[in-house]
Protein backbone atom coordinates (compact mmCIF):
# COMPACT_ATOMS: atom_id res chain seq x y z
CA UNK A 1 0.00 0.00 0.00
CA UNK A 2 1.65 3.26 -1.06
CA UNK A 3 1.08 6.38 1.12
CA UNK A 4 0.56 10.21 -0.29
CA UNK A 5 1.32 12.48 1.73
CA UNK A 6 1.47 15.04 -0.37
CA UNK A 7 -2.42 16.83 0.71
CA UNK A 8 -0.81 17.61 4.09
CA UNK A 9 1.11 20.22 3.61
CA UNK A 10 -1.29 22.66 1.76
CA UNK A 11 -4.04 21.68 4.41
CA UNK A 12 -2.01 22.78 7.59
CA UNK A 13 -3.85 26.03 7.83
CA UNK A 14 -7.52 23.71 7.89
CA UNK A 15 -6.10 21.59 10.26
CA UNK A 16 -4.58 24.54 12.66
CA UNK A 17 -8.01 26.31 12.83
CA UNK A 18 -9.02 22.47 14.17
CA UNK A 19 -6.08 22.45 17.05
CA UNK A 20 -7.35 25.65 18.04
CA UNK A 21 -10.51 24.24 18.99
CA UNK A 22 -8.75 21.13 20.55
CA UNK A 23 -6.59 23.75 22.55
CA UNK A 24 -9.50 25.94 23.27
CA UNK A 25 -11.59 22.96 24.91
CA UNK A 26 -8.72 21.86 26.89
CA UNK A 27 -7.68 25.16 27.96
CA UNK A 28 -11.46 25.65 29.51
CA UNK A 29 -11.60 22.33 30.21
CA UNK A 30 -8.40 22.54 32.47
CA UNK A 31 -9.52 26.29 33.97
CA UNK A 32 -13.11 25.47 35.05
CA UNK A 33 -12.49 22.47 35.89
CA UNK A 34 -9.63 22.86 38.03
CA UNK A 35 -11.89 26.27 39.63
CA UNK A 36 -15.01 24.23 40.07
CA UNK A 37 -13.07 21.40 41.41
CA UNK A 38 -11.65 22.97 44.39
CA UNK A 39 -15.43 24.33 45.23
CA UNK A 40 -16.83 20.70 44.57
CA UNK A 41 -13.91 19.17 46.95
CA UNK A 42 -14.55 22.41 49.50
CA UNK A 43 -18.07 21.25 49.53
CA UNK A 44 -17.29 17.53 50.14
CA UNK A 45 -15.27 18.48 52.76
CA UNK A 46 -17.64 20.85 54.82
CA UNK A 47 -18.97 19.98 58.33
CA UNK A 48 -22.34 20.67 56.11
CA UNK A 49 -23.68 17.30 55.95
CA UNK A 50 -26.10 18.53 52.57
CA UNK A 51 -23.83 20.08 51.37
CA UNK A 52 -20.83 17.19 51.68
CA UNK A 53 -23.94 14.89 50.00
CA UNK A 54 -24.42 16.85 47.08
CA UNK A 55 -20.68 17.49 46.01
CA UNK A 56 -20.59 13.68 47.05
CA UNK A 57 -23.60 13.26 44.30
CA UNK A 58 -22.35 15.28 41.18
CA UNK A 59 -18.86 13.73 41.58
CA UNK A 60 -20.26 10.27 41.20
CA UNK A 61 -22.95 11.00 38.41
CA UNK A 62 -20.18 12.78 36.52
CA UNK A 63 -17.83 9.75 37.34
CA UNK A 64 -19.91 7.06 35.97
CA UNK A 65 -21.30 8.43 32.82
CA UNK A 66 -19.38 7.91 29.58
CA UNK A 67 -18.15 11.05 28.21
CA UNK A 68 -19.75 10.73 24.91
CA UNK A 69 -22.47 10.55 26.91
CA UNK A 70 -22.99 13.71 28.45
CA UNK A 71 -21.41 15.32 25.65
CA UNK A 72 -24.60 14.00 23.21
CA UNK A 73 -26.84 15.66 25.89
CA UNK A 74 -25.36 18.81 26.65
CA UNK A 75 -25.63 19.40 22.89
CA UNK A 76 -28.63 18.15 21.97
CA UNK A 77 -30.92 18.71 24.89
CA UNK A 78 -29.20 20.81 27.14
CA UNK A 79 -27.69 23.75 25.75
CA UNK A 80 -30.56 24.27 23.47
CA UNK A 81 -32.58 24.25 26.06
CA UNK A 82 -30.77 27.18 28.72
CA UNK A 83 -29.72 29.05 25.41
CA UNK A 84 -33.14 28.82 23.90
CA UNK A 85 -34.39 30.54 27.78
CA UNK A 86 -31.68 32.93 27.82
CA UNK A 87 -31.79 34.24 24.04
CA UNK A 88 -35.16 33.53 22.92
CA UNK A 89 -35.19 33.75 18.91
CA UNK A 90 -31.53 33.77 18.21
CA UNK A 91 -29.40 31.33 16.47
CA UNK A 92 -26.29 30.04 17.76
CA UNK A 93 -23.15 28.41 17.13
CA UNK A 94 -24.15 25.71 19.98
CA UNK A 95 -21.06 23.11 19.11
CA UNK A 96 -18.70 24.44 20.69
CA UNK A 97 -20.37 26.29 23.66
CA UNK A 98 -22.17 22.48 24.41
CA UNK A 99 -18.67 20.89 24.47
CA UNK A 100 -16.65 23.77 26.67
CA UNK A 101 -19.63 22.91 29.28
CA UNK A 102 -19.55 19.32 28.79
CA UNK A 103 -16.08 18.99 28.97
CA UNK A 104 -15.63 22.16 32.49
CA UNK A 105 -18.24 20.06 34.38
CA UNK A 106 -16.73 16.73 33.56
CA UNK A 107 -13.42 17.26 33.89
CA UNK A 108 -14.15 18.93 37.63
CA UNK A 109 -15.75 15.78 38.64
CA UNK A 110 -11.99 14.14 38.46
CA UNK A 111 -9.82 17.30 39.70
CA UNK A 112 -12.49 17.29 42.41
CA UNK A 113 -10.80 13.97 43.55
CA UNK A 114 -7.64 14.92 42.74
CA UNK A 115 -7.91 17.94 45.26
CA UNK A 116 -9.87 16.18 47.60
CA UNK A 117 -6.91 13.77 47.79
CA UNK A 118 -4.26 16.77 47.88
CA UNK A 119 -6.29 19.19 50.89
CA UNK A 120 -6.27 15.68 52.88
CA UNK A 121 -2.48 15.48 52.29
CA UNK A 122 -2.40 18.03 54.07
CA UNK A 123 -1.55 17.21 57.96
CA UNK A 124 -3.83 18.12 60.85
CA UNK A 125 -1.05 19.32 62.11
CA UNK A 126 -0.44 21.70 59.65
CA UNK A 127 -4.28 22.97 60.20
CA UNK A 128 -3.86 23.18 63.99
CA UNK A 129 -0.98 25.72 63.40
CA UNK A 130 -3.41 27.93 61.63
CA UNK A 131 -6.20 27.65 64.01
CA UNK A 132 -3.62 28.64 67.00
CA UNK A 133 -2.79 31.87 65.44
CA UNK A 134 -6.70 32.84 65.30
CA UNK A 135 -7.67 32.50 61.91
CA UNK A 136 -10.75 31.23 61.33
CA UNK A 137 -11.03 27.83 59.03
CA UNK A 138 -11.70 29.92 55.45
CA UNK A 139 -8.75 31.31 56.14
CA UNK A 140 -6.36 28.41 57.48
CA UNK A 141 -7.86 26.89 54.14
CA UNK A 142 -6.89 29.63 51.61
CA UNK A 143 -3.81 30.39 52.81
CA UNK A 144 -2.30 27.35 54.81
CA UNK A 145 -3.59 24.15 53.29
CA UNK A 146 -4.89 25.46 49.98
CA UNK A 147 -1.69 26.58 48.65
CA UNK A 148 0.31 23.20 49.59
CA UNK A 149 -2.32 21.33 48.26
CA UNK A 150 -2.22 22.62 45.00
CA UNK A 151 1.29 22.58 44.95
CA UNK A 152 1.69 19.03 45.64
CA UNK A 153 -1.26 18.37 43.13
CA UNK A 154 0.22 20.18 40.01
CA UNK A 155 1.73 16.88 38.63
CA UNK A 156 -1.36 15.09 38.84
CA UNK A 157 -3.32 17.81 37.76
CA UNK A 158 -1.60 18.71 34.43
CA UNK A 159 -1.44 15.14 33.65
CA UNK A 160 -5.07 14.90 33.62
CA UNK A 161 -4.80 18.08 31.51
CA UNK A 162 -2.79 15.78 28.53
CA UNK A 163 -5.75 13.26 28.84
CA UNK A 164 -8.16 15.74 29.06
CA UNK A 165 -6.54 17.31 25.30
CA UNK A 166 -6.68 13.58 23.75
CA UNK A 167 -10.18 12.97 25.11
CA UNK A 168 -11.28 16.55 23.00
CA UNK A 169 -11.07 14.16 20.20
CA UNK A 170 -14.78 12.91 21.44
CA UNK A 171 -16.46 16.10 20.44
CA UNK A 172 -16.57 14.45 17.13
CA UNK A 173 -19.90 12.94 17.75
CA UNK A 174 -21.29 16.07 17.97
CA UNK A 175 -19.50 17.45 14.59
CA UNK A 176 -17.44 19.68 16.35
CA UNK A 177 -14.39 20.17 14.13
CA UNK A 178 -11.45 19.97 16.12
CA UNK A 179 -7.96 19.05 14.86
CA UNK A 180 -9.14 15.34 14.41
CA UNK A 181 -12.38 16.05 12.58
CA UNK A 182 -10.71 18.71 10.39
CA UNK A 183 -7.84 15.77 9.58
CA UNK A 184 -10.73 13.29 8.99
CA UNK A 185 -12.34 15.74 6.60
CA UNK A 186 -9.53 16.67 4.23
CA UNK A 187 -8.85 12.87 3.80
CA UNK A 188 -12.13 12.47 3.21
CA UNK A 189 -11.85 14.78 0.69
CA UNK A 190 -9.14 14.45 -0.99
CA UNK A 191 -9.63 10.26 -1.08
CA UNK A 192 -6.25 10.04 1.19
CA UNK A 193 -7.69 9.46 4.26
CA UNK A 194 -5.33 6.61 6.18
CA UNK A 195 -2.63 9.65 5.58
CA UNK A 196 -4.36 11.77 7.53
CA UNK A 197 -5.73 9.74 10.33
CA UNK A 198 -2.23 8.73 10.90
CA UNK A 199 -0.69 12.51 10.69
CA UNK A 200 -3.31 13.17 13.28
CA UNK A 201 -2.40 10.43 15.23
CA UNK A 202 2.05 11.44 15.31
CA UNK A 203 0.96 15.04 16.24
CA UNK A 204 -1.23 14.01 19.23
CA UNK A 205 1.29 11.84 19.86
CA UNK A 206 4.33 14.20 19.87
CA UNK A 207 2.14 16.80 22.02
CA UNK A 208 1.58 14.48 24.61
CA UNK A 209 4.78 13.06 25.08
CA UNK A 210 6.34 16.17 25.14
CA UNK A 211 3.83 17.94 27.50
CA UNK A 212 4.74 14.47 29.89
CA UNK A 213 8.29 15.19 29.51
CA UNK A 214 7.65 18.94 31.06
CA UNK A 215 5.69 17.62 33.69
CA UNK A 216 8.28 14.88 34.55
CA UNK A 217 10.74 17.62 34.75
CA UNK A 218 8.42 19.95 36.89
CA UNK A 219 7.85 17.03 39.36
CA UNK A 220 11.50 16.68 39.62
CA UNK A 221 11.75 20.76 40.49
CA UNK A 222 8.52 20.71 42.93
CA UNK A 223 10.08 17.97 44.55
CA UNK A 224 13.23 19.77 45.02
CA UNK A 225 11.42 23.11 46.30
CA UNK A 226 11.26 23.72 49.98
CA UNK A 227 8.28 21.34 50.24
CA UNK A 228 8.08 19.62 53.79
CA UNK B 1 -5.39 33.65 83.67
CA UNK B 2 -6.04 29.80 82.64
CA UNK B 3 -8.48 28.29 84.54
CA UNK B 4 -9.05 24.38 84.20
CA UNK B 5 -12.20 22.98 86.15
CA UNK B 6 -12.68 19.34 86.70
CA UNK B 7 -12.54 19.01 82.53
CA UNK B 8 -13.39 15.33 81.12
CA UNK B 9 -13.05 13.79 77.41
CA UNK B 10 -13.79 11.02 75.87
CA UNK B 11 -12.84 9.65 72.48
CA UNK B 12 -15.66 6.72 72.17
CA UNK B 13 -15.72 5.11 75.11
CA UNK B 14 -12.13 5.64 76.31
CA UNK B 15 -11.87 7.85 78.43
CA UNK B 16 -8.84 10.70 77.78
CA UNK B 17 -8.87 13.48 80.24
CA UNK B 18 -10.76 12.54 83.70
CA UNK B 19 -11.37 15.71 85.91
CA UNK B 20 -8.71 17.51 85.02
CA UNK B 21 -8.25 20.95 87.24
CA UNK B 22 -5.56 23.36 87.46
CA UNK B 23 -5.34 26.71 87.86
CA UNK B 24 -2.04 29.38 85.93
CA UNK B 25 -2.12 32.73 87.38
CA UNK B 26 -0.26 35.47 85.51
CA UNK B 27 3.10 35.15 85.14
CA UNK B 28 3.59 31.59 86.06
CA UNK B 29 5.43 28.91 84.78
CA UNK B 30 3.63 25.57 84.59
CA UNK B 31 5.50 22.68 83.66
CA UNK B 32 3.19 19.25 82.83
CA UNK B 33 4.91 15.77 82.53
CA UNK B 34 4.03 12.68 82.74
CA UNK B 35 3.95 8.97 80.63
CA UNK B 36 2.88 9.23 77.07
CA UNK B 37 -0.77 8.51 76.64
CA UNK B 38 -1.38 9.89 80.12
CA UNK B 39 -3.87 13.04 78.37
CA UNK B 40 -1.13 16.33 78.68
CA UNK B 41 -1.15 16.64 75.02
CA UNK B 42 -4.83 16.59 74.93
CA UNK B 43 -5.32 18.88 78.02
CA UNK B 44 -2.97 21.57 76.67
CA UNK B 45 -4.78 21.60 73.26
CA UNK B 46 -8.33 22.15 74.98
CA UNK B 47 -7.33 25.33 76.64
CA UNK B 48 -7.00 27.06 73.24
CA UNK B 49 -10.11 24.99 71.56
CA UNK B 50 -8.34 22.78 69.44
CA UNK B 51 -9.89 20.03 71.35
CA UNK B 52 -13.23 19.63 72.35
CA UNK B 53 -13.85 18.19 76.22
CA UNK B 54 -17.70 16.90 77.42
CA UNK B 55 -17.38 17.76 80.39
CA UNK B 56 -15.98 20.79 83.09
CA UNK B 57 -15.13 24.51 81.92
CA UNK B 58 -11.86 26.12 80.45
CA UNK B 59 -11.29 29.58 81.40
CA UNK B 60 -8.65 31.58 79.91
CA UNK B 61 -8.49 35.53 80.93
CA UNK B 62 -11.82 35.58 81.89
CA UNK B 63 -13.43 34.03 78.75
CA UNK B 64 -15.04 30.24 78.24
CA UNK B 65 -13.63 28.05 75.63
CA UNK B 66 -16.30 26.01 76.13
CA UNK B 67 -18.88 28.75 75.86
CA UNK B 68 -20.55 28.18 71.97
CA UNK B 69 -21.07 32.38 71.94
CA UNK B 70 -17.45 31.98 72.47
CA UNK B 71 -15.23 33.52 69.57
CA UNK B 72 -12.92 30.92 69.28
CA UNK B 73 -10.44 32.43 66.61
CA UNK B 74 -10.52 35.50 69.03
CA UNK B 75 -9.14 33.81 71.97
CA UNK B 76 -6.32 31.59 70.33
CA UNK B 77 -4.97 34.81 68.91
CA UNK B 78 -4.51 35.92 72.38
CA UNK B 79 -2.87 32.35 73.31
CA UNK B 80 0.12 31.37 71.65
CA UNK B 81 1.11 27.48 70.59
CA UNK B 82 3.93 25.91 69.95
CA UNK B 83 4.28 22.52 68.78
CA UNK B 84 6.08 19.55 68.81
CA UNK B 85 6.34 19.19 65.12
CA UNK B 86 6.97 23.06 64.58
CA UNK B 87 4.58 23.43 62.08
CA UNK B 88 5.98 26.27 60.41
CA UNK B 89 4.12 27.00 57.05
CA UNK B 90 6.43 25.03 54.37
CA UNK B 91 5.43 27.24 51.58
CA UNK B 92 6.08 30.38 53.26
CA UNK B 93 9.45 32.12 54.00
CA UNK B 94 10.12 32.39 57.43
CA UNK B 95 9.29 36.43 57.63
CA UNK B 96 6.26 35.52 55.64
CA UNK B 97 5.19 32.78 58.85
CA UNK B 98 5.78 34.98 60.98
CA UNK B 99 3.73 38.03 59.57
CA UNK B 100 0.78 35.76 57.93
CA UNK B 101 -1.35 36.01 61.05
CA UNK B 102 -0.20 39.55 62.33
CA UNK B 103 -1.45 41.16 59.34
CA UNK B 104 -4.92 38.46 58.62
CA UNK B 105 -6.11 38.23 62.07
CA UNK B 106 -4.39 41.44 63.86
CA UNK B 107 -5.14 43.76 61.17
CA UNK B 108 -1.53 44.81 61.19
CA UNK B 109 0.00 46.75 57.85
CA UNK B 110 3.14 44.91 56.21
CA UNK B 111 5.72 47.54 57.72
CA UNK B 112 4.23 46.96 61.48
CA UNK B 113 4.36 43.06 60.91
CA UNK B 114 7.62 42.76 59.14
CA UNK B 115 8.98 45.53 62.00
CA UNK B 116 7.64 42.83 64.71
CA UNK B 117 8.68 39.95 63.00
CA UNK B 118 12.61 41.22 62.36
CA UNK B 119 12.88 42.06 66.10
CA UNK B 120 11.16 38.64 67.28
CA UNK B 121 13.57 36.97 65.01
CA UNK B 122 16.37 39.24 66.55
CA UNK B 123 15.63 37.61 69.74
CA UNK B 124 15.63 33.99 68.69
CA UNK B 125 18.96 34.70 67.21
CA UNK B 126 17.81 34.37 63.44
CA UNK B 127 17.99 37.24 62.33
CA UNK B 128 19.14 36.30 59.10
CA UNK B 129 17.28 33.51 58.29
CA UNK B 130 14.12 35.58 57.39
CA UNK B 131 14.09 35.04 53.29
CA UNK B 132 14.66 31.02 53.82
CA UNK B 133 11.99 28.49 53.78
CA UNK B 134 10.97 25.98 56.84
CA UNK B 135 13.09 23.51 55.12
CA UNK B 136 16.10 24.61 55.15
CA UNK B 137 16.41 25.22 58.78
CA UNK B 138 17.72 22.81 61.25
CA UNK B 139 15.01 21.60 63.42
CA UNK B 140 16.01 23.84 66.63
CA UNK B 141 15.74 26.99 63.90
CA UNK B 142 12.54 25.71 63.12
CA UNK B 143 11.27 25.45 66.48
CA UNK B 144 12.50 29.07 67.72
CA UNK B 145 11.12 31.05 64.36
CA UNK B 146 7.60 29.27 65.68
CA UNK B 147 8.16 30.55 68.78
CA UNK B 148 8.57 33.97 67.58
CA UNK B 149 5.83 33.20 65.36
CA UNK B 150 3.27 32.79 68.45
CA UNK B 151 5.20 35.71 70.12
CA UNK B 152 4.18 37.96 67.22
CA UNK B 153 0.65 38.11 68.40
CA UNK B 154 1.41 39.34 71.56
CA UNK B 155 -0.23 36.30 73.21
CA UNK B 156 -1.33 36.57 76.80
CA UNK B 157 -0.19 33.31 77.58
CA UNK B 158 1.88 30.39 75.65
CA UNK B 159 1.26 26.92 75.17
CA UNK B 160 3.92 24.45 74.29
CA UNK B 161 3.55 21.07 73.55
CA UNK B 162 6.65 18.89 73.78
CA UNK B 163 8.45 21.62 72.21
CA UNK B 164 11.86 19.68 72.29
CA UNK B 165 10.93 15.83 71.71
CA UNK B 166 11.36 16.15 68.07
CA UNK B 167 14.33 17.46 68.54
CA UNK B 168 17.86 16.23 67.53
CA UNK B 169 19.64 16.09 71.36
CA UNK B 170 22.43 19.15 70.35
CA UNK B 171 19.60 20.81 69.75
CA UNK B 172 16.95 20.86 72.45
CA UNK B 173 19.16 23.52 74.36
CA UNK B 174 18.83 26.47 71.89
CA UNK B 175 15.20 25.88 72.26
CA UNK B 176 15.23 25.87 76.01
CA UNK B 177 17.06 28.77 76.47
CA UNK B 178 14.60 30.84 74.79
CA UNK B 179 11.77 29.50 76.90
CA UNK B 180 13.96 30.38 80.25
CA UNK B 181 14.14 34.06 78.69
CA UNK B 182 10.68 33.86 77.86
CA UNK B 183 9.72 32.60 81.15
CA UNK B 184 12.01 35.25 83.09
CA UNK B 185 10.32 37.89 80.88
CA UNK B 186 7.02 36.87 82.95
CA UNK B 187 5.19 35.41 79.93
CA UNK B 188 2.63 33.20 81.53
CA UNK B 189 3.44 29.48 79.98
CA UNK B 190 1.78 26.36 80.15
CA UNK B 191 4.42 23.39 79.10
CA UNK B 192 4.11 19.88 78.38
CA UNK B 193 7.75 18.73 78.44
CA UNK B 194 10.01 15.82 79.29
CA UNK B 195 13.06 18.58 80.16
CA UNK B 196 13.14 18.24 84.00
CA UNK B 197 15.94 20.28 84.26
CA UNK B 198 14.17 23.13 82.64
CA UNK B 199 11.03 22.09 85.18
CA UNK B 200 13.79 22.79 87.67
CA UNK B 201 15.72 26.05 86.81
CA UNK B 202 12.18 27.94 85.83
CA UNK B 203 8.58 26.47 86.39
CA UNK B 204 6.76 27.60 89.59
CA UNK B 205 4.55 24.68 89.86
CA UNK B 206 4.36 21.19 88.15
CA UNK B 207 1.47 18.53 87.44
CA UNK B 208 2.33 15.05 86.97
CA UNK B 209 -0.39 12.98 84.60
CA UNK B 210 -1.12 10.01 84.24
CA UNK B 211 -4.03 8.21 82.63
CA UNK B 212 -5.71 11.19 81.81
CA UNK B 213 -5.40 12.03 85.67
CA UNK B 214 -4.15 14.90 87.55
CA UNK B 215 -2.37 12.61 90.09
CA UNK B 216 0.08 15.97 91.39
CA UNK B 217 -0.03 19.35 91.14
CA UNK B 218 2.53 21.04 93.51
CA UNK B 219 5.25 23.55 93.60
CA UNK B 220 8.68 22.32 91.69
CA UNK B 221 10.39 22.06 94.78
CA UNK B 222 8.24 19.96 96.64
CA UNK B 223 7.50 17.90 93.67
CA UNK B 224 11.07 16.87 92.85
CA UNK B 225 12.23 16.53 96.47
CA UNK B 226 8.70 14.84 98.08
CA UNK B 227 6.85 13.15 95.57
CA UNK B 228 3.66 12.21 97.20
CA UNK B 229 2.01 9.49 94.97
CA UNK B 230 3.99 6.21 93.83
CA UNK B 231 3.50 6.85 90.50
CA UNK B 232 5.09 10.14 90.18
CA UNK B 233 8.28 9.06 92.33
CA UNK B 234 8.26 5.79 89.53
CA UNK B 235 8.17 8.03 86.54
CA UNK B 236 11.14 10.56 88.30
CA UNK B 237 13.11 7.54 89.08
CA UNK B 238 12.96 6.58 85.23
CA UNK B 239 13.29 9.97 84.00
CA UNK B 240 15.97 11.51 86.22
CA UNK B 241 18.33 8.42 86.69
CA UNK B 242 20.06 8.91 83.51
Amino acid sequence: MAFDWSSIPGSLPILWQGMIVSLQITLVGVLVGILLGILLALLRLSPNRLLSWLSAAYVTVFRSIPLVMVLFWFHLILIPLVVGLLFPGKRLELRLIAALTAFSLFEASYYAEIIRAGILSVTKGQFNAGLALGMNRRQVMRLVVLPQALRRMVPLLLTQAIILFQDSTLVYVINLDDFFRKAYNVGNTVGTLNELILFAGAVYLVICTLASGCVRQLQRKLTVLPVK
Amino acid sequence: MISIRNVSKWYGEFQALKKCSTEVDKGEVVVICGPSGSGKSTLIKCVNGLESFQEGEIWVDGISVADRKTDLPKLRSRVGMVFQHFELFPHLSILDNITLAQCRVLGRSKKQAVEKAVQLLEMVGLAEQQPKFPAQLSGGQQQRVAIARALAMDPVAMLFDEPTSALDPEMINEVLDVMVNLAQSGMTMLVVTHEMGFAKRVADRVIFMDWGEVVEDRPKQTFFEHPETDRARQFLSKILTH
